[in-house]
């Protein structure tokens, strides 16, 4: 914080200077000539860009681009220049001297998310402008948060976005009206749900749009997809998988070449959405699937003995799709195997696991998260699901798997984690306190014989409910993941992070 | 474009004759507006700028000239119909199907109410349902209505409605004139929700969001002809049955086998289903929520046709078809009109006691030692001394000549009280004259050419 106001102080003092000096300065050379000049100069840094910058609003209208091509090179060598350069003389002295460092810390200061600063007023009050401009309402914050957990946001289901927003939403898609409804209502849950959907609603976008004269659709629907994106994030915050399928996207929106007539693009966009879900999503799953199988059977000491004639896994009820997918597909090829869903409140996402697994065929038990060191013994797998992999090898899940994770390295039993790679993701995380989602706290409220306890837990002062979704396990916890492209271990995901970025 | 409004301001009325010969319905003065105007109000607040009024040519004149309609600043759309037509809601919404091109949103014009529309709206897309409506807990009116003799009538029909534990999906519709003998429940919708709340005592308040599959569905089926009477409990019923619950590919061989009454089913259903489909049904095997648990199906058990309701526990919601719905609505009205009580045109002398609930409308004349206490005063009526108004409804046009005492009654446009009348739970109709002194208890006093020929 402290050497972002600096910065902005320098950023300050450096325009001030600019004026003092454009008063000064004579017209000189163009740029081309002026590259050679800073070194000569007490004032390398300050008088070129003057300079340019002086002449520049005289004859706007007579410069070519190549000219101004020309003054941006000069700019930066000037600006390389002066970098080296150190003790400057005379009046820009404290410019260029103040130069020199934030330009060394430039790539060291990193912006924080808004969304993990909710307790700064100016942040808040920049997000409230930009979402203004967007036109989209702002969802207020619910209650009171707990501590340790007020720079995130928290908000009430019973306040949907959509009652600020005028009924035939015209400034918002249909679609992502009805999705950010889906979202906030708990309606599409899980990251790989929430990014087929979110993909889907874009296909319709896409479907439903029209450049405007003079813009080009690689540039405008970009944009146009900005204040959908802040809207979703209002509603529910994004995911990874949707912060990746989002970047996803918008590459390939810039990527169409202008000369593309609009029906063409559309189609190539579409065809791209179609691609991306099945590559990233079906395949992935169906590769997952085959690996996990793999797992299933090996070290399956229970297949010959004949007392014994299960092998027992147990799954939680996290991202439940991908292993539910894997479970209902080992079944099939016959395995046999025995499944403990552990659930715990306030979502009990385990009901729905349960339901799918039941359906099928397989024998489960059923455990709260409570019991879990009770049933452990009798467990030979954990199978979890993730929500992303993060770039130094944690793994980012809902509440509890890093519980679960660690009573089953007490019991030394093999943990597997299975993730697709579109749910790798660049940020670092050592804790859960930093980054994470805070939801609504009346979940928590529970009826029983007629009596709710908590009804009036905002009355009480000191109370405080919290309800966390998400929850990252460290890398010692986990001894395989397997994904589409193979069973890693949790260490080895920045490689695949960085080869995936050399091949985009 | 999301949603398209579409008014129905066709209905003649017919629960009240009294007041409806001589002002259609849609144009009865409410708190000094036109009934019609209170819904385009809501839809205007809410945020519509279209709005497709289906009404009749006396309407639409009436509309043209009336101040307070240039108040509405959405786009209105007026489509005629023919007056003596036998169009019910539903040949109404066929007449105009080729201006539909997405989700509708049907309110009737004698809807008044303050209901958050996002509450149905939200229902409507969350879930992706085929229909969305509003109810009320009916209150019960309290007021005398004038001309009633005896006690009021029981033999009303009742609605059952039948909803799901969580109170806002719709199982079962049915009004009391269509069970012969008896409430019969089929067993695929006990099957599926076993938990299903019936209640009685609700009002429907006419406002539906229907997909745009539904207006093309009523433009093949021309047996539909009432929106209220017979496309709801059509639908709610083709939740539950067994065509719409399988699993179908675009060409079944046995369709063509099938009557054409299913077939127009067979239609909605492959409208419903849209090309997105498959990316929709993934999204929701991956998604671990369900609607419902305790048994073994997946979320809204595979069903495409949802009907979904917001009940109303809270609020205002008045459906103004009988009169005593009429006078009640405009006791209310004041509380749901911003504007001020007493019109900055209307003259009022300084002797005059004036209680805070009453609603004075522009250009009137009140005179001296005049008392106007819960009363509802048209424009350009002119109230000379010494009247007592309380508890009435007095339109346009009206003059009250000294010393009457008016208690009660409902008092139609250009009509003309005689001095000294007094007049206690009245009706007196369009353009009629009590004559001076005299003394009218539980009246309904209309022209002779209202009156039955036999």
């Amino acid at each position: 914080k402290e050497e972002k106001q600096r910065l902005r102080k320098e950023k300050k003092q450096q325009k001030k200077n600019k004026e003092k000096n454009d008063e000064k300065t004579s017209h000189e050379e163009q740029p081309a000539g002026s590259a050679s000049q800073p070194p000569a100069q007490p004032s390398p840094k300050a008088v070129p860009v003057p300079a340019s910058e002086a002449p520049a609003p005289a004859d706007k209208p007579a410069k070519s681009k190549a000219d101004l091509k020309a003054e941006r090179r000069a700019r930066q060598e000037a600006e390389r220049a002066s970098k080296g350069k150190k003790g400057d003389v005379g009046q820009p002295a404290p410019t260029g001297k103040l130069k020199a460092p934030p330009s060394e810390l430039q790539p060291v200061v990193k912006r924080l998310p808004e969304h993990v600063q909710v307790d700064n007023p100016e942040v808040v009050k920049k997000l409230a402008k930009k979402l203004e401009r967007q036109q989209i309402p702002l969802r207020s914050d619910y209650g009171y948060k707990v501590s340790l957990f007020s720079h995130l946001h928290q908000y009430s289901r019973k306040a949907p976005l959509t009652q600020q927003l005028g009924i035939p939403s015209t400034v918002i898609h249909p679609a992502i009206v009805r999705l950010g409804l889906q979202y906030s209502q708990g309606i599409v849950a899980g990251s790989n749900a929430r990014s087929v959907a979110l993909l889907h609603a874009f296909q319709q976008v896409i479907r439903d749009y029209t450049t405007p004269p003079n813009e080009e659709l690689s540039r405008d629907l970009v944009n146009k997809l900005k204040p959908y994106i802040s809207f979703l994030n209002q509603c529910r915050p994004l995911s990874a998988s949707m912060g990746n399928a989002i970047k996803y996207i918008k590459k390939e929106i810039s990527n169409i070449p202008s000369q593309c007539k609009e029906e063409e693009a559309k189609i190539k966009l579409l065809n791209c959405i179609e691609r991306y879900i099945n590559e990233k999503i079906v395949l992935a799953a169906k590769a997952i699937a085959k690996y996990s199988i793999e797992k299933i059977s090996d070290g399956d000491v229970i297949l010959f003995p004949p007392n014994c004639s299960f092998n027992v896994t147990i799954s939680t009820s996290i991202s439940s799709s991908l292993v539910n997918h894997i479970l209902c597909e080992a079944f099939e090829k016959k395995r046999k195997f025995r499944v403990i869903v552990v659930d715990s409140r306030p979502r009990l996402e385990g009901r729905e696991a349960l339901r799918r697994l039941v359906q099928k065929g397989i024998s489960c038990t059923y455990v709260l998260i409570s019991a879990v060191s009770y049933i452990l013994p009798e467990v030979s797998k954990v199978f979890l699901g993730a929500h992303a992999l993060l770039a130094n090898g944690y793994v980012m899940s809902r509440v509890g798997t890093s519980q679960i994770a660690l009573v089953a390295k007490a019991f030394n039993v093999p943990v597997l984690v299975c993730c697709e790679t579109y749910k790798f993701c660049e940020r670092v995380q050592t804790d859960s306190f930093v980054s994470n989602e805070l939801d609504d706290p009346d979940d928590l409220i529970v009826t029983r014989k007629g009596k709710t306890q908590l009804e009036h837990w905002q009355k009480v002062p000191s109370l405080g409910l919290l309800n966390l979704v998400y929850d990252v396990t460290p890398p010692d916890f986990v001894d395989l993941v397997i994904t589409d492209l193979g069973m890693i271990p949790c260490t080895s995901v920045p490689v695949v992070l960085r080869v995936k970025n050399v091949d985009q | 474009m999301e949603l398209q409004a579409v008014l129905m301001a066709a209905g003649g009325g017919s629960r009240m004759p009294d007041l409806t010969y001589n002002t259609p319905k849609p144009m009865l003065p409410v708190g000094n507006k036109p009934l019609m105007w209170h819904p385009l109000n809501l839809l205007e607040r809410v945020g519509f700028e279209e709005v497709i009024v289906i009404t009749t040519k006396e309407v639409q004149k009436m509309m043209s000239t009336d101040p307070k309609m240039k108040d509405v600043k959405m786009k209105l759309d007026v489509v005629c119909i023919q007056e003596d037509g036998d169009m019910g809601t539903a040949d109404a919404l066929r007449h105009i199907q080729q201006k539909i091109k997405t989700d509708v949103l049907v309110v009737s014009c004698d809807l008044i109410t303050d209901v958050a529309l996002h509450e149905v709206v939200d229902l409507f897309r969350a879930h992706n349902a085929t229909l969305a409506m509003l109810m009320s807990k009916a209150h019960d009116f309290t007021e005398t209505v004038p001309g009633q003799k005896g006690k009021k009538k029981t033999g009303e029909q009742r609605d059952f409605v039948g909803v799901d534990q969580s109170g806002k999906r719709l199982l079962f519709m049915a009004n009391e004139a269509d069970l012969e003998d008896g409430l019969s429940i089929r067993k695929s919708i006990m099957r599926k929700h076993p938990r299903m709340h019936i209640k009685t005592g609700l009002v429907d308040a006419h406002l539906y969001c229907l997909k745009k599959a539904v207006v093309d569905f009523l433009a093949d089926n021309k047996s539909i002809s009432s929106i209220r009477g017979e496309l709801l409990p059509y639908l709610v019923r083709k939740q539950f049955s067994k065509t719409t619950n399988c699993p179908k590919s675009k060409d079944d061989a046995d369709d063509q086998t099938q009557k054409t009454a299913d077939g127009s089913t067979n239609s909605t259903e492959l409208l419903i289903c849209s090309r997105d489909e498959p990316l929709l049904q993934l999204a929701q095997e991956r998604s671990c929520w369900n609607d419902h648990r305790g048994d073994m199906s997946e979320a809204y058990h595979g069903g495409k046709l949802r009907c979904y309701v917001h009940i109303m526990d809270q609020g205002l919601c008045y459906r103004v078809n009988t009169l005593a719905a009429y006078i009640e609505a405009n006791r209310l009205a004041s509380k749901l009109l911003e504007e001020p009580a007493v019109h900055p045109s209307a003259v009022i002398s300084e002797r005059c006691q004036m209680g805070p609930d009453s609603i004075i409308g522009a250009q009137c004349q009140v005179a001296d030692k005049t008392s106007i206490k819960r009363s509802t005063i048209g424009n350009s009526t002119t109230v000379k001394e010494k009247v007592k108004v309380t508890n009435s409804i007095i339109m346009h046009g009206v003059t009250i000549e000294e010393g009457c005492n008016i208690h009660g009654c409902v008092i139609c446009s250009n009509a003309v009280i005689g001095r000294g009348a007094d007049l206690k739970y009245c009706l007196v109709g369009n353009g009629q004259q009590i004559e001076a002194e005299a003394e009218r208890t539980n009246e309904v006093i209309v022209g002779t050419d209202q009156l039955m020929e036999i």
